[in-house]
């Protein structure tokens, strides 16, 4: 089964087997994403819970991949490694060529800061801050001085279409605002993946296409998007859906086929 | 994170927060403001003592040659009573001592005594403190005349009963009338008044204007009974630098004079404004001590204060933390600041507490005799501390926010 739905999303089976069955070589700069059986366990008062239990995935740059599962499936996990915001007990995660699973806590800061970008379910902007201030923060954090930072925080404000609103604060903004100026933020230090957990899980159906239509039009760009939802339909906006279950991928389609499967 | 932008979200911090940051900040601005008063108001009574005192009273570089010393601390009767057996300073002595001056110094003789004043317009009154002293006593002591003169060599050498009189005397004695020509009797005995001294006011409850002086050879120095023991000689060196050496010559003519061997001590004194100033020097040491340690206080219970707030800050503010870290702050930013944060408190705090101890001490200088001086240094020393307790104040809150987890740090509403 696993053969098929490896093969199934780019078509290079071949190329994805020997990415991910050759440990500690850093893999081809094509690849964004290559983990390698990892493994996460947590010891929850002396029961171990085994949240990932040897998650092999190559993503390569410009993919559009939706990550599913029920809860429990290790989907958050697999995000907060991913994201760099958690580190694997066993295996190994290189992201764009450089093996991140080793790294220190402020080397982790940096890369988070350089290639990641996140979106978040609750938006997760500071309250105080004004929109065009939380897009401005991770340049902060990458030390760019103010001026470079005001413009291309308002540049990033744009591409989201919310450069008339960016002296408001986040309260006296609409949830899907709000959502946009989290995305603003994460592209803003132009970051290799954009990571996204269920970003329209606190959303209306109505602005949940809106924040889709945002996604589909970065990936038509070239962005790396990555998204981790339950929700099916939201998955299909994905051009490839990886399912976890019980910590370990269970299928790994293009969307077509993930599609057909639901019968949707 | 640049330091300016830590320093801006503490002061938006302060803005939004006012009654809360109000409470945090009390503890510091109290203790500064009282660190500021105290040392202001020690520091202007130092003023006060070191030139009011010692410049008007005993005059600038000036030491007097005595048999012992005339500011007196805590002397024993054991003390008392050898100083008793000293050879007294005689005139002689004075004249010796003026052979032995380099060029540049300056010299005077002085004795004095409290007198009785009776003029043609008041028959009594309080004492007088009567002087004889050579004319170059009114350049040591930088005394100016309003009207008249002063007295000059001759006349001190013929032994002219001649009198220069303060400005109070001068009114007393000689109400609405020009002083100058008319007599003035100093115990019975007359004087002809020739000069009125400056307005000089009150040192330490000796008022100044109350004194009078004649020639040292008049007959003045018979009622002050100079001959027999000369109340001092007085030694003015020209610049600073040449004090101690004048000092040093003086004590030579002197030992001399009172044929002392070398194992023996001096059985006289040479009593300038740095003896004179010793005892008030510790004084000083002690109430600025003092009011320092009982601010320090309440700068321990300010950095608690803040502490507590910081550790109530970062609980309140663990999710921003969680997204701060999330989106690429190190440990050591978070670090940062919050330490930033709680410096920038206690130094908005210290700031206030100056702004008010000024203010404290220009109030109690205006109900009070007690001057004010606020001391630079004590302002520094204001902010320099505000910043410490807040960064000591804040270490330990700050290292908590920067340990946390940034995973749990985000899922905490």
């Amino acid at each position: 089964m696993n053969e098929t739905n490896l093969d199934a999303p780019i078509g290079a089976t071949a190329e994805r087997k020997v990415v991910l069955q050759s440990p500690g070589q850093a893999p081809d700069p094509k690849w964004v994403i290559v983990t390698r059986g990892i493994k996460r366990e947590y010891d929850m008062g002396g029961e171990v819970v085994r949240a990932l239990r040897g998650v092999d995935l190559a993503i390569s740059r410009n993919e559009y991949v939706a990550i599913m599962g029920p809860s429990g499936s290790g989907k958050s996990t697999l995000m907060n490694v991913i994201g760099c915001l958690d580190t694997p007990n066993a295996g190994e995660y290189w992201l764009n060529g450089t093996l991140v699973s080793s790294m220190s806590d402020d080397a982790l800061a940096r890369v988070r800061n350089k290639e990641i970008g996140f979106v978040f379910q609750t938006f997760n902007l500071l309250p105080r801050a004004t929109a065009l201030h939380n897009v401005e923060l991770p340049l902060v954090y990458a030390g760019i001085p103010s001026d470079e930072r005001k413009k291309r925080a308002k540049e990033a404000l744009a591409r989201v279409q919310l450069d008339h609103r960016m002296d408001h604060r986040p309260n006296e903004l609409s949830g899907g605002q709000r959502q946009r100026v989290a995305i603003a933020r994460a592209l803003v230090n132009r970051p290799s993946i954009l990571l996204a957990d269920e970003p329209t899980g606190n959303l209306d159906s109505q602005t949940s296409e809106e924040i889709m239509r945002v996604f589909e039009e970065l990936a038509t760009q070239g962005q790396t998007v990555i998204m981790v939802t339950h929700e099916p339909d939201i998955a299909s906006h994905a051009r490839r859906v990886i399912v976890l279950r019980d910590g370990e991928v269970a299928t790994d389609d293009r969307r077509e086929q993930f599609t057909q499967r639901l019968g949707m | 994170m640049p330091l300016f932008d830590a320093v801006r979200l503490a002061l938006q911090t302060l803005r939004v927060q006012k009654l809360k940051s109000f409470f945090t900040l009390l503890g510091v601005t109290i203790s500064v403001t009282f660190l500021i008063a105290v040392v202001s108001v020690v520091e202007g009574m130092s003023k006060y003592v070191e030139q009011d005192f010692a410049g008007k009273f005993l005059g600038v570089n000036t030491f007097n040659v005595r048999r012992f010393p005339d500011i007196q601390n805590d002397v024993t009767d054991l003390e008392w009573r050898a100083w008793q057996r000293r050879p007294r300073i005689t005139p002689d002595d004075g004249e010796a001592i003026k052979a032995a001056l380099p060029a540049d110094a300056r010299w005077a003789m002085q004795d004095l005594q409290w007198g009785q004043a009776s003029s043609a317009f008041k028959t009594s009154g309080q004492q007088v403190l009567s002087m004889a002293v050579t004319p170059g006593y009114f350049g040591i002591k930088d005394l100016n005349i309003t009207t008249g003169r002063i007295f000059n060599d001759q006349e001190d050498a013929l032994g002219s009963n001649v009198v220069v009189i303060g400005s109070e005397i001068a009114e007393q004695y000689f109400p609405n009338l020009d002083p100058l020509g008319r007599e003035l009797r100093i115990n019975k005995f007359p004087f002809t008044v020739i000069g009125v001294l400056e307005k000089q006011g009150t040192v330490f409850g000796l008022n100044l204007d109350r004194q009078i002086m004649a020639p040292f050879h008049s007959y003045m120095s018979i009622i002050t009974r100079a001959r027999l023991n000369l109340y001092g000689v007085v030694v003015q060196a020209s610049t600073p630098a040449a004090y101690p050496a004048l000092q040093q010559t003086v004590r030579e003519v002197m030992r001399k004079r009172h044929r002392l061997r070398p194992s023996e001590d001096d059985n006289f004194v040479l009593e300038g404004s740095d003896t004179a100033l010793a005892q008030w020097l510790t004084i000083k040491k002690f109430l600025v001590l003092a009011g320092m340690f009982l601010p320090a206080i309440g700068l321990v219970v300010g950095a608690i204060v803040i502490m507590n707030i910081m550790l109530v800050a970062v609980a309140e503010r663990t999710r921003e933390i969680g997204i701060r870290m999330s989106i690429g702050a190190r440990r050591r930013d978070i670090l940062r600041q919050f330490l930033i944060e709680s410096a920038t408190l206690s130094v908005v705090g210290a700031i206030l507490g100056i702004v008010l101890g000024i203010g404290l001490s220009k109030g109690v200088a205006a109900v009070s005799p007690l001057p004010a001086a606020v001391a630079p240094w004590s302002i520094l020393l204001a902010v320099t501390v505000g910043a410490g307790v807040g960064i000591i104040a804040g270490a330990y809150p700050a290292s908590r926010a920067s340990k946390l987890d940034p995973i749990f740090a985000m899922r905490q509403e």
